[in-house]
């Protein structure tokens, strides 16, 4: 018997099957990439005790209404100066009563430092409020926390947060820089 | 005699070039290695893409933030939407809850976080973020309910879903 020859597939509509996946995916994909804020919710408390006493100098009170307006330590205040704000009060100013108080802690590797242990923001806004507000207020305080975190990462060890990859640096930079942020339950005055 | 006969070799072989280029015709490209590339792109399409798992019920224009972070581990996140439905004459225009792929209350969530860590392994379900997209133009209250909710249902780590706003807003 004669040696047969493989008979040759007809490749040329390979392209054109290939082309018609590559559309379908190129249509269906999302490029998409989720970005946000995160952030942790407290745990649910039982029996929430109603009369723990924080001395008025070591809050800093950020109240939002229904129509949107700023009230920042019983003062109206404005967006673009909230972080200006937060960054000057989570600011260690030593025996100093307009400000929270300070402890000294012991710090690893850095030694002694006088650490804000005591000073919380305070937000609370109402049912009223839109998302866009308490989106842009939540992201005032992520960005003065940041600033603040930089300066002292820069201040240290040269770089800044972000570019820390040492868990152990990034550490003591959270313990130097706490992010103690409380959130009110709402009221309800402007209504929904 | 001899340069003039040379001129006309040279003629010759000159038209016999000419001649032979034109006999060749236009040169085709080689497309047998098409379907390679095409195949590639397909490829990177095919693993980049994630297919959209919710139909949307509800309108969301995220709002903007410049702190933000990138949520890792899709596969660790579960949903909320809250907006207007985009359906309007059916189900009006106050703002609602979605979750998968249906219209839900608040007292649904408890339920449907209970649902997201039954589908997760053991180990991963202490990892689960709750992401909240949410429109911007939501009035707190709601989400304030459903942040009380996941409260209570121990879902604790959330995202605040937000485009990044692009520097020098």
């Amino acid at each position: 018997m004669a040696k047969r020859t493989a008979p040759e597939i007809n490749a040329g509509s390979m392209a054109d099957i290939a082309f018609l996946l590559l559309i379908f995916f190129l249509v269906t994909t999302t490029m998409d990439v989720d970005t946000g804020i995160t952030r942790m919710l407290p745990p649910p408390v039982e029996n929430p005790d109603k009369n723990i006493d924080v001395k008025d100098r070591n809050v800093l009170k950020i109240l939002v209404n229904s129509h949107d307006l700023l009230l920042v330590d019983g003062k109206p205040g404005n967006i673009n100066t909230l972080a200006d704000k937060v960054k000057d009060f989570m600011t260690i100013h030593t025996n100093n009563p307009n400000y929270p108080e300070t402890t000294s802690k012991f710090i690893p590797e850095l030694g002694k430092k006088v650490v804000m242990t005591k000073g919380i923001v305070s937000l609370k806004n109402d049912r009223g409020t839109s998302y866009e507000m308490y989106i842009k207020i939540q992201n005032e305080l992520a960005r003065a926390f940041n600033e603040m975190k930089n300066e002292k990462a820069l201040q240290y060890y040269g770089v800044k947060y972000k570019q820390l990859v040492n868990p152990e640096k990034i550490k003591i930079i959270n313990k130097l820089v706490p992010v103690r942020v409380s959130e009110a339950e709402p009221e309800n005055v402007g209504g929904d | 005699m001899f340069p003039k006969l040379n001129l006309k070799m040279l003629e010759e072989t000159k038209m016999a070039r000419f001649k032979t280029k034109k006999t060749k015709g236009e040169a085709s490209i080689n497309t047998s290695s098409l379907p390679d590339i095409i195949f590639m792109l397909l490829f990177f399409f095919m693993v980049t893409t994630t297919m959209r798992e919710n139909t949307m019920k509800v309108k969301i224009k995220l709002p903007e933030a410049s702190e933000v972070q990138k949520l890792e581990k899709k596969s660790l996140v579960s949903y909320i939407y809250i907006g207007t439905p985009v359906d309007k004459k059916m189900y009006g225009t106050n703002s609602r809850i979605q979750l998968d792929d249906a219209f839900a209350t608040v007292s649904n969530i408890p339920e449907f976080v209970a649902k997201e860590r039954q589908a997760r392994d053991e180990a991963d379900r202490k990892l689960i973020t709750t992401s909240l997209k949410v429109d911007s133009n939501t009035r707190m209250g709601i989400v304030t309910d459903v942040k009380q909710q996941l409260r209570k249902s121990n879902a604790l780590k959330i995202n605040y879903s937000t485009r990044k706003m692009l520097a020098g807003k």
